[in-house]
């Protein structure tokens, strides 16, 4: 019974909530003067990206769901920069006091600067907007990873260190078997809050690099006036962020709940 | 000379840019295959000394010794049960006992350690458990755990730090009888930290009592004479059990109302001894 219960309002309350999202949506869209597209006039707009989201009919005009592949491949690559440096960077300032006082300045001065500072400096460093927002997205993310791993590094008990020496451990496998391991569920909240800002700045790297991606997209259609792109565009970085966080929390309890 | 000894153990820290000694000048000499309990009150430096003995921490004063060769450094010769058990939550209770397996016996066949895992396990009767997670275990089959895996290290001086003080009533008495078992299969020398006079008295061949800190020492030692196998219910009727408690307790007692200062307690000993 109560588990009935339960089930019913997990389904029905989300939905409401969104009926009544789409009610004052709507009641917006209606005032005189308000530039905002019904919910019903963006479907009628957005139906061809989304019905056929692989289709590719210009560089500027594909389906939905390709300008997110183009988006993520290059989330994918500043991502991936940004763990392999960040998470061997954390480390040793978790283990380092000396490195830590001498670098923690200069990350927390870095750490607060806007993707939109850093890809000016991107394009000038690589010339080509595809490296210049792979950098941005790099930069831009590596924060959560080395803060986190540290933080990670730091709150290691000190009763697996002595159980790691008493058994004299060489010291690649203290950090291999004891230290990782120990640091892992930090590492990988570092990694998981990485990942969300990865996603938030590839959107404004491409809305200013005008590369196809949904950025990309969302800045054309502006400029073109097709207010209803920019709302299927803002939906659509929404769920897939929503997405990637899932799957990264998902990997996070599969890899340290079995 | 002793087989373990400490002569002359200092060690304390900096609180506030004062200097506060937790151990002062002690004392311990420890004969192959002895069982010692080491017992005083909470926040007395009985972890500290477990953790000098280990060789975790190195004395500010004084020495500690095994076989005459100064200790400077942690080693598998010398396994600490931590008190809360230290097991690695990532690791299944056949591995926790297998990295050390492992690390100790390098040189040997993968099938031997295996064996060697699986026999440790079965000891402390955790075949079972084998491939649970320590989170899945209770209290004390996490501490039988840790106690496997000292025992696989084949050291040869066993150090538990209060292994059995985070455990309820029943399950402490079941254990103090385990390790009383595996302690007579094979007599290593053990070095037992405990707030618990009954239970040293039950485990070991000596208690040396450890004064109350800041600035504890260690007193006089009380020999256990009673045979073993040791009946609690049977000791607790024994009048001369009871008498070498109270004495053991109004020692600790006395040490504590009479806050050791530099001295004090070799006036102590004299009087505890005096009394009937």
């Amino acid at each position: 019974m109560e588990v009935k219960k339960y089930r019913l309002s997990s389904l029905t309350l989300p939905f409401t909530g969104l009926l009544g999202f789409l009610a004052i949506w709507s009641l917006f869209s209606s005032i005189p003067g308000v530039n905002l597209p019904s919910p019903l006039r963006t479907w009628e707009a957005s139906r061809l990206y989304i019905l056929s989201p692989f289709e590719k009919r210009g560089e500027l005009d594909q389906g939905i769901l390709r300008f997110t592949w183009h988006s993520l491949v290059l989330v994918a690559k500043g991502y991936s920069l940004a763990l392999l440096i960040g998470t061997p960077l954390g480390f040793i300032l978790g283990i380092s006091r000396v490195f830590q006082r001498s670098f923690d300045p200069m990350i927390q001065i870095l750490r607060p600067v806007s993707p939109l500072a850093w890809l000016p400096l991107g394009l000038v460093l690589f010339q080509k907007s595809g490296p210049a927002a792979v950098f941005t997205v790099a930069i831009c993310s590596v924060w959560p990873t080395v803060l986190n791993t540290a933080l990670g590094v730091r709150s290691i008990p000190q009763e697996y260190l002595n159980v790691a020496r008493v058994l004299q451990l060489s010291r690649w496998a203290t950090i291999f078997k004891v230290m990782l391991p120990a640091a892992m569920p930090y590492i990988f909240t570092g990694y998981r809050l990485s990942l969300g800002t990865a996603w938030l700045v590839i959107v404004a790297a491409e809305m200013l690099t005008g590369s196809p991606g949904v950025g990309g997209f969302l800045w054309q259609e502006y400029n073109s006036l097709i207010y209803e792109h920019i709302i299927l565009c803002i939906l659509t970085i929404g769920v897939v962020g929503f997405v990637l966080d899932r799957l990264m929390s998902l990997l996070q309890s599969r890899i340290q709940g079995a | 000379m002793a087989f373990l000894e400490a002569a002359g153990v200092s060690k304390g820290f900096l609180s506030r840019r004062r200097w506060v000694p937790v151990i002062e000048n002690a004392d311990l000499a420890i004969e192959r295959g002895e069982f010692v309990a080491i017992v005083g009150f909470s926040g007395s430096g009985k972890s500290t000394l477990i953790s000098l003995l280990a060789g975790l921490s190195r004395p500010d004063r004084g020495a500690i010794r095994m076989e005459g060769r100064l200790v400077a450094s942690p080693g598998p010769d010398r396994a600490v049960v931590f008190q809360n058990y230290a097991l690695l939550p990532w690791l299944s209770v056949g591995e926790n006992v297998s990295l050390a397996v492992d690390r100790v016996f390098q040189g040997q066949p993968p099938e031997e350690r295996e064996r060697r895992t699986e026999t440790f396990l079965e000891l402390v009767k955790l075949r079972d458990a084998r491939h649970k997670k320590p989170a899945q275990l209770s209290g004390g089959m996490r501490q039988r755990v840790a106690v496997a895996r000292a025992l696989a290290m084949d050291p040869r001086v066993l150090l538990l730090d209060e292994p059995l003080g985070a455990l309820d009533a029943m399950t402490r008495s079941v254990l103090q009888g385990e390790i009383a078992r595996i302690w007579e299969a094979d007599r290593k020398t053990v070095v037992l930290i405990t707030n618990d006079v009954e239970e040293g008295m039950l485990l070991a061949d000596r208690i040396v009592p450890l004064t109350a800190g800041p600035g504890a020492t260690l007193g006089p030692s009380f020999p256990v004479p009673f045979p073993r196998p040791r009946i609690r219910k049977v000791l607790e009727r024994n009048p001369e059990f009871k008498g070498l408690r109270l004495r053991i307790e109004e020692f600790l007692l006395i040490s504590r109302r009479e806050r050791p200062a530099a001295g004090t307690s070799s006036r102590l000993l004299v009087e505890v001894e005096q009394a009937p």
